[in-house]
Parts: C-alpha cells; structure tokens; sequence
C-alpha cells in the first residue's frame, strides 16, 4: 500500500462533499420520522370545530359542549345582565380585556362575545384548570350578597368571574375565562374552535 | 477540537477503541462483493431499531386494538405508512443480507479454526433475528399474523411429556391471544432486540480478536512487515468505511425501490392475508411462513410425524452450529477447494432455494415428495461434507492474496 | 356443428369462462384500472357511495381525506357521503371515520353473516378479485337473495347492481370427466339487459374497483412521487462516495 503522491486537497473536497451530501439526506431522512409526532389525522378530528345550535337555549340558561376535549359554556344573556356588566368594573382586574390571549379580537369588548346576548367561554379556571360553577343567581348570600350580580364560581380555590367571564380581583386566579375562537353559521348556529379571520 | 478529545480520552479509551476498531484494524486488501453484507446487517438493524421505535409510539398491543392501530399507522400518523414500510421491508431486507452474510462464510471457510466462535455467535443472532421476526409478525394480529403463530407454537406440542404444557406456557392462554399478544410485544421490543445487541457485539469482538478471513483464505498475519503489519492488510478507517459506504448507498437504493413502488413484494413481503383482521373462527385457505422461514417449513411438512418434522426442522439449523467440526478440511476457501465441494455446496444452495419455494405450494402428493428429495440433499450436504472434508483433493493455497 | 360454434361464441361474447361447478379459484379478469386517473376515482367513490356505502362500512378511511386525495371542494364529499348525524345527533364531523349504522346483529339477521368492512378488501383479496366478483353475479333461484357468484359461492350480498348490469343466467355444458359426465358451468347469458351496455358496466366496475384500491391505501397516490425523488437524492450520492472510494483506493495495490 503506498500513501505517496497522495492528493491531500482533492481527498478533503471529496470527504467534505460527500459528508455534505449525507447530511442532506440523514436530514431528509429525519423529516418523516419528526413529522410523525405531528397531530395524526384522528387527533386532529378530534379537535375539530363543533357546531352548536342554541336555537332552544332559554334566556338565562347555560349550555355546555366538549371541544378539544374541555368544556365550552354558551349562556344565554338577559337584557338586564348585560346592563349589570359595567357595574362590576371597579372589582375586576382586566374590566377592559386588555390581555389579548384570553379572547379573540371580535370578543375585545364590554360584552365579550359576537352577539351581546351569547356568551361563549371555555370553561376552565385560569387558576389551575378546575370547572367553575354557573351562578346566575344574583344577590347569593354565599357569594357576597347583594354584591353578587351573577356569574361563574370556582369551587377548587374560591375563584370568581363574572357573567362576561372576568376575573374578579382578590381571588386566586389571575386572567378572565378564555373566549374559544368561533363564528355564527347562522343565527342559531355556532362553529366553536373556528373564528372569522382578522380582515 | 483535539484538546476536547484529549479531556475525553483521559477518562475512557476513546483514541484506544478507534485504533482496534477502525484506523488501525487491519483487514485484509482483497474483500470482494460477498464482504459487504457483515456492514449492510448492521446497517439493517439500524434502519429497524429506528423505524420500530417510531412504530411504538403508535401503535396499539392490544387484541382488539391492535389491528386498527396498524391502519391508524398507515393512514392517519403523517409518514407513518413509510415508517411502516420501512421496517416491513426491512425485515426482509436482514434476512436476505444475513442470508447472503452466511453464504459468505460458507464459501470461504471464515468458521474455521480461529475464528469457530464468531460463528457460533453467528448463529445464536440468527436464532434470535429468526425469533425476533417471528414475534414482530403476530404484533400487526391479521389472519396470517394469527394463524402462522397457532400453526408454529403447536409444534411444541409436538415434544413429548410437557408438550401441552409447554405449549400454555408460551400463549399465556389456551388459545393465542391478548396474552400471547402482549408478551410478545415485550420481547420484540426490547428483550430480544437487546439480546441481539449484545450478540452483535461479541460477534464483532471476537472477530477483531482474531482478525478477518478473506476469499483466498490466506492468513494475513502471517506475513507482517518492519512494523508488524500486515504486508496484505489495509486499515479498517478509511479504507472499508468508504468502500462500504458505497455499499451503503447501494443497497439505500434497491430498499428504496421496494419501500416506495413495492412494499407488498407480489405478497411476499407483506402478505395479502394480513390485510384481514384475525378471525379465531376462520383459517385462510393457505397459511404459508413469510419467505425467510419457508426452506425450514419445507422440511417440516416433508416428514410424515410430527415430532420427527419438528425435530428434522430444528436439525436443519442446528447442524449449521457445527459446521467448524463438520468440515474437516483444512484449506478455507472455496478457490483452492476440490469439484466435490463445490457440486456439494451448490446442491445445498440449490436446495435450500427449492425447499423455499416448495414451502409456499399447497401440499399435493408430487410436491411432498419432491420436499422429501430436496431436504435429503439439504441433509446430504453436511454428510458428504463430512465424510468427504477429511482427505479433500484442494489445490495449493497461495502465501499472499491474489485479488 | 353450427350449434356448438354458436354457443361457443355466445359463450366468448357474454362472459369469460367461469369457474367448475365445484365453484370457487374462479379464473379472475384483469381489473381495468388506471389508479393515475383521478377522474375516475372520483365516479368510483359516487359509485361506492351510492352502491355500497350504505351496507358496508369503510371504517379506516375519513371523508376528508378522499375529497384531499381526489380533489374534491369537502362539500362535494359531504353531499355524496354524509347522509347520517353523530350519536347525539350532530353533524357528522368531515374528519370523521367511514362507519355505518348496521349492526352485527342485524346483518347476522338479514343477511346470514356480518356485512364486512370494505377498507382492506382490494388489498387482501386484489383488484382483480373485486372487479371479477362484481362481475360474476348470476341468477340462482336457490338463493335467498336470488343470486349467487361464481366467484364467492354462497355469498350473503345481493346483487346490488343488478340494474346496471342487468340479470345473468349461467350456461352449462355437459363434459366428460374420466369415466362419467358432469354437468359444468361454462359461461353466462344476458337474460335481462340492464341500464349500462357491458362495456359501460366495466368502466363503471373499473371506476369502483379503482376507488377500492385507492381505499386499501390511499398513500400509495403519494408514494411514487416521493420515491422518484429518493431515488435520485441516492444517484447522486452514489457519484460522490463511489468517487471518494476511488480517491482513497489508489493507495491500494
């Protein structure tokens, strides 16, 4: 064997190339395998948008539904209680819902929904992910009394949100209830998981 | 870079394994084609603990899960029909390497003194890589799954005394099912899969201990140089790592042809039974063993009693252990060896070839017979080996390497 | 002499031979289908809609995934396909399963067996299977269902096309076997003609047929394009290591 006349320069190109062309193709290998974690197609089903129809939902009334696996709470407001709204403002933390994670854009406002009379939140306490209680009963001795004008009580740690979903001051969790994306197919149907784009 | 090595290689024997290993492993110059399936199996144990892995996070060991979530793989996980034909392809891909692997050594003599225990570490991997596909193929629970595991784990029922036992033993159950299922799964995951790794290992080392065969036969070490090298050796690194890189990419290529235009190999590499789920109430009409198993399945269909099949089968494979003390010649390699081993050898190939084929024919009169004809040359070539090895007429074994 | 040209003719124009009177390992006809031609994929999943989908379940397969592989708007899918709700009565989801509502039970009842899944057919039987199986109904007044096939004796299903196709009556001949004279079916007989001429009723078999491929598995639409791709990545890469072997073999003698 003779290492003589060894063309150093040309084995370096060549070993350098060669190694470059193999990384390209282990990283091609690689993609299938990291695409695979990927959501299959059943998880993705799963966490499809639902629709809803509220056409039978009474005013006052709360209906729930399942979306990606968490509940979705769709309640029917009165006249009267989007009135009330304003009045909880000073005992709230983000009266405003100024934190742009907790709704979309089309629910940054007083009522926090599309329509002023439907509400739909996710229903989960933004303190460590209990489901809260619906308490629409206004003036309930155990929660406050005539302070009370109805909304949502966690039982876990004795959080409160109002009936647009915010989180009171004083209390353990630190963010309004989420508002899930979503849009009306019709007047009475609702396509949770899914919201109109921002134009 | 040098000093992180240095820092390394102060606390465990990092340069000391590459130098024993690779750049200072000297192999012999004249490795031909037949050389290249030892790196090609590795390779192909690679390719399956990868792509089983990936497969695992899938999938379902469970009797009434497990069939829909081989379809989840293919369908639903993104890639996970490729990952799936990668490690079915694969399987066969081990057998026809290590099948091109044995052939190697038996045409160049590499059992022989020295190097009797690398093949006896050979042949316990086959043993465990035949298990191995064996549980791998009852996991996707189709009717051949199902029904190829009921026919093969009866024969144990064949051994007299505890047959029956044994037989409960092994199922978990009086029939195949979620227990058989499940355990299994563990074996074919992680307990055989380990097995193997350790086997591989010992294979390698004691390779490495005494040096590489070659297709003269000659023994490199007897002629060193200055230096105690070789004359007709060549480092491992860089030489057989580029050389088998080459291979590498080969072989990527014919894989790739079968993963991606023929992944059901005309049913041969995944049989259309499978595609049913298993039905304990209803046999397929021909229950065959994938490809691989088919020449010993020959030899067990050839005999008329059951534990005389059984034990005909187990003596096919088992007398390949011997083959260090069975061949009693001296010279290695087929090149300098006399025309009757060679008839021999090629008769053995040709019948180990027809028994496969016959394996998967329907059981008709002429066939069985024609089965009966065949393994007795398959048989016949480790008696005349024998008996014939002892005073062969071989040729002159040259000193150096020719090619 | 005449006679028998032209029952042998009548015999070759209708049908293929069949199968013996034994009946089953019918002789199977090359299945006409161009799996590159999405256009007729896309008759055969109306046809599967339309014929099949409402016994036989598909259950491996989601809507979503034909309208993304034939290339169909996913309201088409849903107005060929989705004529059910969910359990709770909602709308059936586009990602949903291809399931059905009947039961075991039931087809146990009605039919004699379970009605199967038809998912994997075309892989474990093949296509030429399927579309000859499709093709080889036959009267048979013995039957509960009034037909039987040549290629499934026995079978449970109905006819479900019989009105594209049109009824068949088998033909039988008298052949010497050996020793004795055993009556055998040799072909079929058009005794009733249906909507579809034969050779429409075998596009609409190959479009049917095609589509059952496809639902066997539907990735084998990606697999080819891939494949190419690999294929040349491993050329390339062959140039460049061959060329790096022959580099570094020079210093061997």
């Amino acid at each position: 064997m003779s290492t003589n006349n060894v063309d150093t320069g040309r084995r370096r190109f060549l070993v350098a190339s060669t190694s470059v062309v193999g990384a390209v193709g282990a990283a091609f290998v690689a993609v299938p395998f990291l695409s695979s974690w990927m959501p299959s197609e059943r998880a993705k089903n799963a966490g499809a948008p639902v629709e809803v129809d509220i056409s039978k939902l009474e005013e006052g009334r709360m209906l729930t539904v399942e979306w990606q696996s968490k509940p979705v709470w769709i309640v029917k407001r009165s006249a009267e209680t989007l009135a009330n709204l304003t009045k909880n403002d000073a005992s709230l933390r983000d009266p405003a819902s100024e934190n742009p994670d907790q709704q979309p854009p089309y629910a940054q406002n007083e009522n926090r929904s599309i329509k002023p009379e439907i509400l739909v939140l996710v229903g989960i306490c933004t303190h460590l992910g209990c489901s809260p209680t619906f308490r629409p009963d206004i003036g309930a001795a155990d929660l406050g009394g005539d302070a009370w004008l109805g909304g949502f009580f966690c039982p876990c740690h004795s959080s409160r949100f109002d009936l647009a979903g915010r989180v009171y001051q004083g209390v353990p969790a630190p963010t309004n209830l989420v508002v899930p994306p979503h849009k009306y197919l019709s007047d009475n149907v609702i396509l949770v998981g899914e919201g109109e784009e921002a134009a | 870079m040098n000093s992180m090595i240095k820092w390394v290689d102060d606390r465990f024997p990092l340069m000391k394994m590459w130098n024993e290993h690779l750049a200072e492993y000297y192999a012999p110059k004249n490795f031909n084609f037949w050389y290249f399936f030892g790196s090609l199996a590795l390779l192909v144990l690679v390719i399956q603990i990868v792509s089983g892995i990936f497969l695992t996070m899938h999938y379902k060991p469970d009797g009434q899960l497990a069939f829909a979530s081989v379809e989840y793989i293919m369908r639903d996980v993104p890639y996970g029909w490729l990952i799936r034909y990668i490690h079915s392809t694969g399987a066969t891909a081990f057998f026809i390497v290590v099948y091109l692997h044995m052939l190697r050594g038996l045409m160049y003599g590499s059992y022989k003194q020295p190097r009797e225990l690398i093949w006896l570490f050979g042949m316990f991997i086959y043993l465990a890589l035949m298990a191995e596909a064996f549980m791998g193929y009852l996991l996707p629970w189709g009717q051949m799954s199902y029904w190829g595991a009921q026919v093969i784990i009866s024969l144990f029922g064949a051994i007299p005394v505890i047959g029956d036992d044994l037989t409960l033993w092994i199922r978990g159950d009086f029939v195949i099912g979620d227990a058989t299922l499940n355990r299994f799964f563990a074996l074919h995951v992680i307990a055989l899969p380990l097995v193997l790794i350790f086997l591989i290992v010992a294979h390698i080392l004691a390779l490495h201990e005494v040096g590489s065969n070659n297709p003269d036969g000659v023994e490199i070490k007897k002629n060193k140089d200055a230096n105690g090298i070789p004359l007709d050796g060549i480092p491992f690194h860089p030489y057989y790592t580029v050389k088998d890189i080459v291979g590498v990419v080969v072989f990527l290529f014919f894989f790739s042809v079968v993963v991606f235009y023929f992944p059901e190999g005309g049913g041969y590499f995944l049989e259309h039974a499978n595609f049913i789920a298993s039905d304990p109430l209803k046999t397929p009409e021909h229950i065959a063993p994938v490809w691989y198993f088919t020449p010993f399945y020959a030899i067990l269909r050839a005999v008329p009693d059951k534990l005389l099949g059984v034990g005909a089968m187990f003596a096919a494979i088992g007398l390949l252990f011997f083959m260090p003390w069975i061949d009693r010649c001296k010279v290695e390699s087929v090149r300098y060896r006399s025309s009757i081993y060679k008839i021999n050898l090629t008769v053995f190939i040709i019948s180990f070839v027809v028994l496969g084929w016959l394996a998967m024919q329907p059981a008709t009169p002429t066939l069985t017979l024609l089965s009966q004809v065949f393994s007795f040359l398959y048989f016949g070539f480790f008696v005349v080996l024998f008996i014939t090895s002892k005073n062969e007429a071989t040729k002159p074994v040259p000193d150096r390497v020719t090619s | 002499m005449k006679k028998l040209i032209t029952l042998f003719m009548v015999a070759v124009m209708v049908m293929p031979v069949a199968a013996n009177a034994a009946g089953g390992g019918a002789k199977l006809l090359d299945a006409p289908i161009d799996m590159s031609d999405k256009e007729s994929l896309r008759r055969g999943a109306k046809a599967f809609a339309d014929y099949c989908y409402s016994c036989h379940a598909a259950s491996f397969m989601r809507f979503n995934r034909i309208a993304k592989d034939l290339e169909m708007s996913e309201d088409e899918v849903r107005e060929m396909m989705i004529h059910t709700r969910g359990k709770k009565g909602d709308p059936t989801k586009i990602g949903e399963l291809m399931r059905v509502s009947m039961t075991d039970d039931y087809a146990k009842e009605i039919f004699g067996t379970k009605v199967p899944d038809l998912s994997l057919t075309a892989r474990a039987r093949g296509a030429d299977w399927v579309y000859t199986y499709l093709r080889s109904f036959y009267a048979d007044p013995y039957r509960p269902t009034g037909f039987n096939n040549t290629v499934f004796p026995d079978v449970g299903m109905p006819h479900v096309l019989w009105s594209l196709q049109g009824i068949q009556e088998p033909v039988y001949e008298t052949v010497t076997h050996g020793d004795h004279e055993v009556e055998q079916m040799t072909g079929f007989r058009m005794a009733q003609e249906g909507t579809l001429s034969s050779t429409e009723y075998d596009v609409f078999l190959g479009d049917l047929t095609a589509f059952m491929v496809y639902l066997a598995e539907p990735a084998q639409l990606q697999r080819s394009s891939l494949g190419w791709k690999v294929l040349l990545f491993l050329v390339v890469f062959f140039v460049f290591a061959y060329a790096l072997k022959k580099e570094y073999w020079k210093d061997v003698h």
